[in-house]
Order: C-alpha cells, then sequence, then structure tokens
C-alpha cells in the first residue's frame, strides 16, 4: 500500500520525507506538498514536520556521493516545482545512495537525466531574472522589483544581487508566490507583502514610487528607441532572446 | 539635474553611438569592493536586446556629438547638418549610476566626437570614469574609448578607472582612410593603442611582484571595423584585424556592416542594404583564427580575397582542400577535426571524451550534435556507410546548399548565427 508523505513545500520539508521514508523503510512512497495534496482514495498518508536536524543528515550524505555542482542540481531541479519532482528526486536519490561509485551524472538513468533537465529550465530562469529584473524607486527609498517567473527561483538571486547592489535597499517580490526577498544593507531575508488590493504591478503610482522614478523610465525608454538600429530590424531575433512573456516585466517594452 | 534637457541630449548623443556595434560587458575581474556599488565580475549579462537582436548590456552614449573632423562615413562629421549637444561630466555619472541602480545596464560605454583636441576630449571621458570610480564608489563595467592622438599620460589614467579601452580603426586600409577621413592618420590610432598595450604588460608583470598593484584595463583592448564603406576586400579587413590582434593583443576586433547614412559620393548611398550577412562571414572567419587554430592565408589570399557568402568560411575551406579528407573521427587529431565542416569546437572535444570508451558511428555523432548535412561529405565513423562517390568540391556544395536550403535562405536575408 502506497504512503504519501504530505510536507510544507520548502526544501528542508522535503528533504526531511525523504529521510522518514528511509527511516521507515517505506517501499511504495510519494511526497506531495501540502497545498497541493488531496486525500487519496487509498493507501495512507501522513504529515511531516520538517525538521532542520533530518533535512541537514540527508544533504550531508548526498554531499558525499557527489561533486557540490552535482549536488546544487537538487536544489535547483527542487524549485522547478514541477508535478512530479518528489518522485523525480527521491528516485535519483535512491540510485545514488545505492550506487558505491559516483553517478550523479549518469544521464543513462532516467531519473538522472530528468533532473538535469529540470535543473537546466530553472538555470536558465534564474539568468533570465537576474537580466530582466526591473527596480523601480519607492518613496522610503527601497528598490523594488516585482516578478512571476515559471519556476520558484527567488532564492536562487540572492547572491547575485546582494554583490551588485551592497549600498541600496532593495526587495524582489514574487507575485506568483507571494513572497519575496528584503536586502536591508545588512543581511536578506524572506518576507512576505501585503500588497494593496489595487497595487497594479505594470503602474508606477505615485503613491508608492518616487517622484523621479517615471523620469528615469522614460529615459530608459528613450534609449532603448535611441540605440535601435532600423535598417537591421529583425524582430524573430529579438523575440527569441526576450519571450513575450517577459514583456510585462521590462518598462522599456511597455 | 533637468529632465528635459538630458532627455533631449539623451535621445541625440545615444543615437549617434548606436553604430558602435560592442556592447560586451564581460572579461572584467572587477568586484564590490567596501560595499559600494556594483560588481564587474559577472557582467556580461544583456538586460534587454534591441528590435535589431542586438544586446544592450551597457549605456551606450558620446559624451558630445560635436566634432572638429569630417569622416565621411561618420553621422556626427563636421559638415553634417545635424543637432549637437553635450552632456556634462555631472549629467553622464547621474545616468549611469541611476540606471544601473534600476538593473537596467551592466555599466557605461562612453565614446565622444573630437572637441578642440584629442587631448581636451579624452580628459573629460577620463573625469567621467574616475568620478564613477573615486566619488561613487562604482564597480560597475566602464569601457571607454580612446580618443586617436591622446597623450600617454591619459591612456595610462584612463586605464586605472575603464575596465576596457578600444580605439576604431574603422577604415581597414590606409587608403580609404585618407579618402574618407583626410584628418586622421594610422599613427594616431596606434599611439593610445601601444600606450595601453604596453600598460597592460606592465600591468602584468608588477602584479606578480606586488599583490595590490591597481587594476589597469582588466577587460582589455578592442577595435571596430566598418564594412563595406570603402571598397575594401575581405582580405584587406581580415589581414588588418590579424595584424592588430597579434601587434595590440587585442580582445575583440568587431566588423560593423556599413549603414548608409550619407549622400556623400565616396560612400554607399542610402538605401543600399547594410551587409550584413558579409558581416556575418567575417566574424566566422575571426572565429575560425581565434578559436579553430587557422591561419589567415588558409582562408584568404591572392587567390581567393573574398568570403563566399552561400557558405560559410570553413566549408569554403575544405571544398579547396579536399585532398585532407575524409577524416577519420575516430583516430584525427585536435586540430583536424576542428576543421571538419559541421563541426564546432564543443562537439570536437565531446568527440575526444566520448571517442576513448568506444568507437563513434553515426547515431553518436548525431546525437553530440554534428551538423551531418554538412560533416557527412568529409568524415569516416564506426560504420560502413560512408560517401563513397568520388565528389567534386562543386558537386558537394551543391548537394549541402540543397540539403540545409531554409537555413541558408534564412541567412542570407537575415540571419546572424554563428557556426551551428
Ligand atoms: S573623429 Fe570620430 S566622431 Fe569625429 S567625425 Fe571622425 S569618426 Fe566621427
Amino acid at each position: 500500500m502506497e504512503t504519501t508523505l504530505v510536507y510544507d513545500g520548502t526544501f528542508d520539508g522535503f528533504l526531511t520525507c525523504v529521510f522518514t521514508a528511509y527511516e521507515m523503510k517505506l517501499k511504495a512512497v510519494s511526497m506531495v506538498n501540502e497545498k497541493l495534496f488531496q486525500e487519496p482514495l487509498f493507501g495512507t498518508s501522513e504529515v511531516i514536520i520538517t525538521e532542520q536536524e533530518k533535512a541537514n543528515r540527508v544533504w550531508a550524505g548526498l554531499k558525499k556521493k557527489m561533486s557540490s555542482n552535482e549536488l546544487r542540481r537538487f536544489y535547483y531541479a527542487f524549485l522547478s516545482e514541477n508535478p512530479t519532482v518528489e518522485t523525480t528526486l527521491y528516485q535519483a536519490i535512491l540510485y545514488v545512495f545505492a550506487s558505491t561509485k559516483n553517478v550523479a551524472s549518469d544521464f543513462g538513468n532516467v531519473h538522472i537525466l530528468e533532473l538535469s533537465k529540470l535543473t537546466k529550465n530553472v538555470g536558465r530562469e534564474k539568468h533570465r531574472m537576474e537580466a530582466f529584473v526591473r527596480f523601480k524607486l519607492t518613496k522610503d527609498v527601497i528598490y523594488f522589483a516585482n516578478i512571476a517567473p515559471d519556476f520558484n527561483v527567488l532564492p536562487l538571486l540572492k547572491n547575485h544581487f546582494e554583490k551588485r547592489y551592497a549600498d541600496q535597499k532593495w526587495l524582489i517580490y514574487d507575485l506568483k508566490r507571494k513572497y519575496g526577498i528584503y536586502y536591508d544593507l545588512q543581511t536578506t531575508e524572506l518576507i512576505s507583502l501585503e500588497l494593496d488590493a489595487n497595487f497594479d504591478p505594470s503602474k508606477t503610482s505615485s503613491a508608492i514610487f518616487a517622484p523621479i522614478e517615471l523620469e528615469f523610465q522614460q529615459l530608459w525608454k528613450d534609449y532603448f528607441r535611441s540605440t535601435n538600429i532600423k535598417s537591421r530590424k529583425n524582430m524573430k531575433l529579438h523575440i527569441q532572446h526576450v519571450p513575450k512573456r517577459y514583456w510585462k516585466y521590462l518598462s522599456e517594452k511597455q | 539635474m533637468s529632465f528635459e534637457r538630458v532627455q533631449e541630449k539623451l535621445n541625440i548623443l545615444a543615437d549617434a553611438a548606436k553604430y558602435d556595434v560592442s556592447c560586451s560587458s564581460s572579461g572584467s575581474n572587477r568586484t564590490n569592493k567596501n560595499k559600494g556599488l556594483g560588481d564587474a565580475s559577472a557582467s556580461g549579462i544583456c538586460h534587454t536586446y534591441t528590435e535589431d537582436g542586438r544586446c544592450v548590456s551597457l549605456l551606450k552614449i558620446l559624451l558630445t556629438n560635436h566634432c572638429i573632423f569630417d569622416c565621411a562615413y561618420c553621422v556626427t562629421r563636421k559638415s553634417n547638418d545635424i543637432k549637437r549637444a553635450a552632456f556634462k561630466v555631472q549629467e553622464v555619472v547621474d545616468l549611469t549610476i541611476n540606471f544601473y541602480r534600476r538593473n537596467y545596464i551592466e555599466g557605461l560605454f562612453l565614446s565622444s566626437g573630437i572637441f578642440k583636441s584629442a587631448d581636451y576630449t579624452m580628459e573629460r571621458l577620463v573625469a567621467v570614469a574616475k568620478k564613477l570610480r573615486l566619488e561613487e564608489n562604482f564597480n560597475g563595467y566602464i569601457h571607454l574609448k580612446s580618443i586617436p592622438g591622446a597623450s600617454d599620460e591619459l591612456m595610462r589614467e584612463a586605464g586605472l578607472y575603464a575596465d576596457r579601452l578600444s580605439v576604431n580603426i574603422e577604415i581597414p586600409t590606409e587608403k580609404g582612410l585618407k579618402l574618407l577621413a583626410p584628418d586622421k592618420n594610422r599613427a594616431d590610432f596606434i599611439k593610445p593603442m601601444e600606450k595601453v598595450k604596453n600598460e597592460i604588460i606592465l600591468y602584468k608583470n608588477e602584479k606578480k611582484l606586488i599583490k595590490s598593484t591597481p587594476k589597469y584595463a582588466p577587460a582589455g583592448q578592442s577595435t571596430q571595423m566598418i564594412v563595406g564603406a570603402s571598397g575594401e576586400s575581405d582580405m584587406q579587413i581580415m589581414y588588418t584585424s590579424n595584424y592588430f590582434y597579434k601587434n595590440f593583443n587585442l580582445k575583440r576586433v568587431y566588423y560593423s556592416g556599413y549603414v548608409p547614412i550619407s549622400y556623400d559620393t565616396r560612400l554607399p548611398q542610402i538605401g543600399t542594404p547594410v551587409p550584413m550577412l558579409r558581416e556575418n562571414r567575417l566574424y566566422q572567419t575571426d572565429w575560425l583564427l581565434r578559436f579553430y587554430g587557422f591561419n589567415i592565408e588558409e582562408i584568404l589570399n591572392e587567390q581567393n580575397q573574398s568570403l563566399d557568402l552561400d557558405i560559410d568560411p570553413k566549408l569554403g575551406w575544405a571544398l579547396r582542400n579536399l585532398h585532407e579528407f575524409p577524416v577519420d573521427i575516430n583516430k584525427a587529431d585536435k586540430r583536424m577535426l576542428a576543421r571538419i565542416p559541421g563541426l564546432g569546437m564543443k562537439s570536437v572535444f565531446k568527440i575526444l571524451n566520448a571517442r576513448r570508451y568506444r568507437q563513434l558511428n553515426w547515431d553518436h555523432l548525431k546525437s553530440i550534435g554534428v551538423a551531418l548535412n554538412r560533416a557527412q561529405y568529409f568524415i569516416v565513423c564506426a560504420s560502413n556507410q560512408f560517401e563513397r562517390r568520388d565528389l567534386t568540391s562543386e558537386k558537394i556544395k551543391g548537394l549541402i546548399l540543397q540539403n540545409s536550403k531554409s537555413k541558408y535562405t534564412a541567412m542570407l536575408s537575415n540571419q546572424l548565427n554563428l557556426f551551428g
């Protein structure tokens, strides 16, 4: 009979599930984010409380089996939020632990291959966000950006933006997942926000944003237009580089 | 800063700067210092793309489009009847910082028309970079144009603040330069380039002894040549390029298809299409020289002064040298693998790796990503199926063009891909 382990949706929560599955020697097991969970018709389910220590032990175990680059793939793939990612990861973890050699890059294994594909997609979107995030200056001098990425890449952006914007307060907010990362000149923390009901992310409302904000957006738009060479126009190439679904972030495309 | 004034200047001075195709922001190792602003070590990000498909990574502007010179191919030339404008040093600093803080750009690419004198102009460019670094603690990317004829002292200072310096040769031949830019001479371009080259060498030597030696132009030097403005041949362009790569340790040479901007009879007339495919072939040749181990003489010489437009230069070389083929994929050395049409360097490395475990056949090559429609005529592998007919160059070319028609029609119209 299959057991469904229900966890809180965090990576540590997932790793705690892996620990539990091992500990309880569960043969048929699946793991589900509590937000997506529906009571199964057959089988049993159990709610797993995230335990940092258990999660750490699984992670440390994986670490011994592979390079840090390969290890990172497990986390990246998890952030894809793919509906079957827990199974993919769990099967890959079983395979890794069962083998004496390092098999984390054995793309002949379907789970490892699937995992690497997910990783690639997440990595690509991370880079896109690093490029396409557009900060707007708020009245209380915070550089604010909203995103709505296909994958949950926000945790991956922290390092890049910390290094780059060490001397300004900034906040990147994921509208889809309703949380943000906020850097207050000292540290970066995960936060949730009460956004005003009529907050429109595509507008720059003067109630929230600094008066010069619109001026710089206008200058940037002007710049974007002026730097184009009309006689070389190539929209196909343009859209290949900046897929239309990202246009909503880009002030120059408004 | 006054918004309307800056807006007008930006429109004029960004428009005038756009013909410089370089927008690269990579190659520097400058990191964030003292919790300041910016980090150029991870640069290379394209924050957006223009509608012509070019990467926008830097705020690329002229400090001014006033110019005392009259180079025929340039919109900024003295005799051209256009609106002129000039930024103040502080205005450029403010624009750069504010664009950077909003994550629009990786940094600044500042060039200028020459007003008063070379040194006077260079001094202002250096002042912008200096202010950004010292007053704003800005660690993003800065590319400064070296003004031909600028003094050694200024060029030395420029390199202390800039990540990259460049002088555009623009016209590949001295004869063309005399015709189109009579005020300029080669020696004026070479002088600042020479100085920067020597300073970089000096920096590298000192760095070995004293760790704290201040950085000097960590992303090196580059230059640009205009293609199709002075009736030059591909051979002349690439020999000039090769000369500059070799003698000045350049990081990059850019090739910019001439965009007609004037009715001057010495130049292609307005409405003449930009030679984009030719530009692409020149870039491909550049890659063959820098990454594929080719010598310039193998690709362009007295018998072959121009590149084929319908096929890429590596295929062109292979067709002229059929006696070097077929190559055995499972035995050939790296140098020869790199010369097979349809194989990029990535595929070459994958082949070298994979063949240690097994003999490679057509299926392996396909999954590695080799463009077999081109490569098949030039290789043998672990299979008894291979091209047995004794085909002539003309025949092979015909077959390849026939089988890859869609790609080449696209290329001939607009596409700008390097080797697939
Ligand atoms: S000196 Fe430079 S800016 Fe002036 S006309 Fe010649 S190319 Fe243009």
